[in-house]
């Protein structure tokens, strides 16, 4: 018959290589049960132990708890690896097909002329200009004779202009306004010097639309009056905005135009966005693309609204917001603007 | 305005290629907006035929021997027109001509043709690219030079510019002239316009009457005899063509000439169709008509200006001659005249027959009076070297209001307060100089200045300040930014709530869309209740430019189903799309009031949800959804009521109150207004009318204090009739000091709820602000809750 120390050493042998061969959890909760257990096969060798004399009873006493004392760790690390086995396992079987779609949200979107428009409007900000607004549809008189375009001056074919189906002494003095600029004169004759405002809003045109031509368009007029304003000024005041919107990189030119509300009339151009100055069709070979127009606010103006013109000056300036728009997208057609359809709408 | 280089080059050098040319002139302000090249053709020759024998093969061809300058080809040619003597354009071997027959370019090859060596081809317009004609060849003058390059002879590069309204005296070469050489530092050469005049004195001859000097400041005419009528020389009809005019015959040819190099229109008349030989410029009178040189017959205006003889009006003054007095063939006197019109009264003419012409279209702009002598000389001179005329000894000049030519006074201090930099002195006396302008100086620092005669457009001191920035270039001003003073800020509440709304909208998760204002007033009317359409009837454009944009929107509506229909065809899922925009209700002999309204359009499938249960249409409480989120964005609590409109589905239809004032709409829009604009499928409509929401549109948030205490949470069911209202159940619930909220979790009819009743399961939330209430306290509440239900709302528990 063995001794009992020799049991112990089989025991463990025998638990550790049973342990090895436990695969889950379960198997290992009962294998604890079976070695480790209060009726487990550890307990039923020691209880040999009272039959020992003292000397031996403490050598292997110290050895059974050794032996319990090893199982258990190897109890414990086991058990870490299956657990961790598990839920690797678990993880597996879980896995997402992640290339899978999001749940669609519904997103909302501001139209891209707004989104243009207000970050035009944005760029003024900065440099002090508060935004006032006016009516779409106008008097003859706002429109264009405070502008000093009389009735028959050759300048109104710059504006094919709608009227409105009303008369009034043989005229028809009502009219979908051409351009933000009545709103230079309608403010001015409710304010004084020093002013710096910007006045946006859908303007229209009696024309075709093509790629290049739509009927409706908004606009954004400036205008900003006080002592000293010269036309250095106003290159500043554009130039820096020009480059708000379109980048630092973009070059800015400047050339002579003739309005007739201005004096002298400028045209502000930046270099063209398909070409990059090379001249291509978006451009007309030019190379330069017009982005708005602009001048020194006629001094007639000045005097007709109750400002001294020797002591005030100012500059006027108009953006189309679509155009900029176009640049800005690199959209080529400006009808997609008013048709709405969502396609390319979404873009933005 | 086209103007050739080799027109322009006449009367001033040019020093510069075309582009750069272009280029300084659109920066002055006078836009070249195309460069036109026409015949820039390689190895194509002037030649002259010397030979012609025909093709041993073919009846219809013949074999043509053309001189090349001292060398001589042949040439198969096939030609109806082709004769000895003629100088042609002949293409060698390797020439790019257009192919009559795909009318591509394509390189000349040496062919063989049934038999017969061809040593190049003699050309029809149409192959060198100048006209579609290819009837034959092309007959060159009989002064073309043999063996020079075509390009050479027949070469041009044309200008296009588009010149603006204010720059009357740039619709003419001469103009153009000017301004090449002020901006490029060079002189201009005037037309010669002396000649002899061997003939009677004028006066003998002709009377000029001006009965209309408001409208005619000046007329000044000259008599031509002897003239024979034929075509014009071959150089001055191939300018005219190259401007983009019609050579007609030698008279009227140099007026027209004169017009284009000049600015000034002319007119001829036949000296012997004019009774008592008598010119009288008076307006028209009530019932003449007159039949104009293009056939049409024009119903005249007592504000019409016309030229008279003695009997009958005989052009209309400024915009076309008449047929009755009309240049023919037969003609052999003629009388020209050289007259200056009012701007405005031409304009007016010309739009009201709708006759606009290179004539009218000049005077409108307000041509200088001194102009007409000029170019009455210059044209009579033209008259007796090409057509043989002799010149009638002096002019009929009626000017009657001659003023003196006003200067204007730029001082330097001005200059400088318009440009922002400083122009010395002698680059200002320079720049205007080089213009035509005369310019003083006068103590301490003023420039005196006359603009010459033909600048009618500068008048102001600005004016001048222009003239020397665009020739120096608005370059050189510099680009300064500084702190401006700012003006006080002043609120504009509806732009910012406008701006607002259109924020909530699209956080709300709509689309945002901008349509047209205008529409036909059937679409209108489709989109309007009969009391909407009758009370605020739609605005109509005088001019509409087709019928479907004539009446002006009084509604977003119609504008949001368009967008919607075209949407819901191009492409699949939910379309969910908002205006904010204004609408205009006319007012009595006042502009129209422009109310800005928002409103938004759903329908389509809701957005699918992959792996959940099938996406659904969009029904009326997903487009509440977008509203009601809009407005809890915008701190707006509003409530829905019942409503009856004729746009909307009947029951399926609120009115939007805040704080117990309507302010919109909020519907299923009625199954035949879709139908009428192709709808598929339900759609839902909502507007807010933002002048009557404005007012309940809180300023800003308040904060209200959370609780730090747990909340307790029940369900709660009550059966109720049903048409009793679920937000006045939640909104008694919600009365309850302990209730936080309430939300509608559920709504059931059908068994076991009885016959016209509905149950309606809130999830309430009772929480208070200092405590966690009790199991009891919160029972205590749902009694008095239940108690209040049944007695106000006749609710009951639902078991």
């Amino acid at each position: 018959m063995p001794s009992l120390a020799e049991t112990l050493r089989e025991l463990e042998e025998e638990a550790r290589t049973a342990l090895a061969s436990v695969a889950d959890l379960e198997a290992l909760d009962s294998w604890r049960t079976t070695y480790l257990g209060r009726r487990g096969r550890l307990r039923e060798v020691t209880r040999g132990l009272a039959s020992l004399a003292p000397e031996e009873r403490r050598q292997v006493g110290a050895l059974a708890n050794r032996v319990l004392e090893e199982l258990e760790a190897a109890f414990g690390e086991r058990r870490r690896q299956l657990e961790q086995e598990a839920l690797a396992r678990k993880l597996a079987e879980a896995a997402l097909d992640v290339s899978l779609p999001g749940r669609p949200l519904l997103r909302g979107r501001l139209h891209p002329v707004t989104q243009t428009l207000r970050d035009v409007l944005a760029a003024f900000a900065a440099l002090g200009f508060q935004v006032v607004e006016g009516p779409e549809v106008e008097w003859d008189y706002y429109n264009f004779e405070a502008l000093l375009i009389p009735k028959d001056h050759p300048a109104r074919d710059l504006w094919a202009t709608l009227w409105i189906d009303y008369r009034r002494d043989g005229e028809m003095p009502m009219l979908l306004r051409t351009h933000t600029s009545p709103n230079q004169v309608r403010y001015m004759e409710k304010h004084r010097p020093p002013i710096r405002i910007v006045s946006p809003g859908r303007c229209y045109r009696y024309e075709a639309t093509d790629p290049t031509h739509e009927w409706m368009l908004t606009q954004v007029e400036v205008l900003a009056v006080d002592e000293g304003i010269s036309m250095a000024d106003l290159k500043g005041t554009l130039a820096e905005v020009a480059r708000r919107l379109f980048g630092t990189e973009r070059r800015v030119r400047f050339r002579c135009e003739y309005y007739p509300f201005v004096e002298p009339g400028m045209d502000v151009l930046i270099d063209c966005f398909q070409c990059r100055g090379e001249g291509c069709r978006t451009c007309g070979q030019s190379g330069w693309i017009e982005i708005l127009g602009s001048g020194m606010v006629h001094p007639r103006i000045l005097a007709n609204v109750g400002y001294d013109p020797e002591r005030y000056t100012g500059f006027a300036a108009g953006l189309g917001i679509e155009r900029i728009a176009m640049l800005r997208y690199g959209i080529d057609d400006i009808r997609l603007f008013y048709q709405n359809d969502l396609r390319f709408l979404e873009q933005f | 305005m086209r103007v050739p280089l080799s027109w322009l080059s006449e009367y001033v050098d040019i020093t510069i290629q075309p582009e750069e040319l272009a280029q300084r002139l659109t920066d002055a302000g006078l836009e070249v907006a195309d460069i036109v090249r026409t015949g820039d053709w390689q190895n194509v020759f002037v030649g002259q035929v010397v030979e012609l024998r025909p093709h041993p093969n073919a009846d219809r061809l013949t074999l043509a021997t053309v001189d090349v300058g001292g060398e001589r080809q042949t040439v198969v040619c096939g030609a109806p027109n082709v004769a000895v003597g003629q100088k042609v354009a002949f293409a060698r071997e390797g020439a790019v001509l257009v192919d009559p027959r795909t009318r591509q370019p394509a390189p000349l090859r040496r062919a063989v043709i049934r038999g017969v060596e061809s040593a190049g081809m003699i050309c029809s317009e149409l192959e060198l690219g100048l006209s579609d004609d290819h009837t034959g060849i092309m007959v060159l003058p009989e002064d073309a030079p043999v063996g020079v390059p075509l390009s050479s002879y027949l070469g041009e590069t044309v200008l296009e510019l588009e010149i603006r309204p204010n720059r009357p005296d740039a619709l003419s070469v001469l103009g153009i002239a000017r301004e090449v050489a002020a901006l490029t530092g060079v002189q201009v050469r005037e037309p010669p316009s002396e000649y002899e005049e061997h003939g009677p004195p004028v006066r003998s001859l002709a009377s000029v009457v001006v009965e209309a000097p408001d409208l005619c400041p000046r007329y000044v005419a000259a008599v031509v005899q002897g003239v024979r009528i034929g075509p014009s020389p071959s150089w001055m009809q191939r300018r005219l063509e190259a401007a983009g005019l019609r050579p007609i015959n030698n008279v009227v040819d140099i007026t027209n000439y004169v017009m284009l190099e000049m600015g000034q229109p002319l007119h001829a008349f036949d000296w012997e169709k004019l009774a008592r030989r008598r010119v009288v410029v008076r307006r028209a009178r009530e019932g003449e008509t007159l039949v104009l040189l293009d056939g049409t017959e024009a119903r005249l205006q007592p504000d019409m200006l016309v030229i008279a003889d003695a009997e009958r009006p005989v052009a209309l003054a400024g915009v076309m001659g008449g047929a009755n007095s009309e240049v023919s063939e037969s003609t052999t006197t003629v009388l020209l005249e050289s007259a200056n019109f009012l701007g405005p009264s031409i304009r007016r003419t010309a739009q009201a027959l709708k006759v606009r012409t290179e004539a009218s279209l000049r005077f409108e702009k307000g041509l200088s009076p001194y102009l007409p002598l000029y170019a009455a000389r210059r044209a009579v001179r033209l008259m007796v070297e090409l057509c043989g005329g002799t010149a009638a000894r002096g002019l009929v000049d009626v000017f009657p209001a001659r003023e003196r030519q006003a200067s204007i006074y730029l001082t330097q201090e001005r200059l400088r307060r318009v440009l922002g930099m400083d122009v010395s002195r002698e680059e200002v006396e320079q720049t205007l100089a080089a213009l035509g302008f005369r310019c003083r100086w006068r103590r301490p620092a003023t420039y005196v200045v006359t603009p010459p005669y033909w600048r009618t457009d500068v008048r102001i001191p600005d004016d001048v300040a222009e003239e020397v920035a665009r020739v120096v270039g608005y370059e050189r001003i510099p680009a300064v930014l500084r702190a401006p003073s700012l003006p006080p800020a002043e609120a504009d509440p509806m732009r910012e709530l406008r701006e607002r709304v259109r924020d909530a909208l699209a956080q709300a998760g709509m689309q945002e869309v901008i349509t047209y204002p205008l529409s036909d007033r059937e679409t209108l009317a489709r989109v309007l209740s009969t009391e909407e359409l009758a009370s605020h009837p739609p605005l109509r454009v005088a001019n509409p430019m087709s019928r479907e944009l004539e009446y002006l929107r009084t509604t977003l509506r119609a504008g949001l189903l368009r967008s919607l229909v075209r949407n819901l065809r191009s492409r699949p899922g939910l379309v969910a799309l908002f205006e904010v925009g204004r609408v205009f209700l006319p007012r009595t002999d006042d502009l129209p009031h422009e109310v800005e309204m928002a409103a938004g359009i759903v329908a389509g499938p809701k957005p699918d949800r992959w792996g959940l249960p099938r996406a659904e249409p969009a029904d009326f409480f997903d487009a509440k959804a977008f509203l009601e989120t809009a407005l809890a964005i915008l701190g707006v609590q509003a409530e829905f009521l019942p409503a009856r409109h004729a746009v909307f589905l009947p029951g399926s239809t609120a009115e939007v109150q805040v704080e117990g004032k309507a302010v919109g709409l909020l519907g299923q829009l009625h199954p035949a207004v879709a139908q009428a604009f192709e709808v598929e499928g339900d759609a839902f409509l909502f507007e807010l009318d933002l002048e009557r929401l404005s007012p309940h549109v809180p300023a800003g948030r308040r904060y209200r204090p959370i609780s730090r205490f747990p909340p307790v949470r029940e369900d709660l069911a009550v059966v109720v009739d049903a048409d009793v209202p679920a937000a006045a159940v939640r909104k008694l619930i919600e009365a309850s000091p302990l209730v936080a909220r309430a939300e509608l979790f559920d709504l059931y009819t059908g068994p076991p709820v009885p016959e016209g009743k509905k149950s309606l399961a809130f999830a309430v939330t009772y929480q208070a602000l200092d405590r966690t209430p009790s199991d009891e306290e919160v029972a205590r509440e749902r009694r008095r809750i239940v108690a209040r239900l049944e007695r106000e709302l006749g609710a009951s528990l639902r078991g």
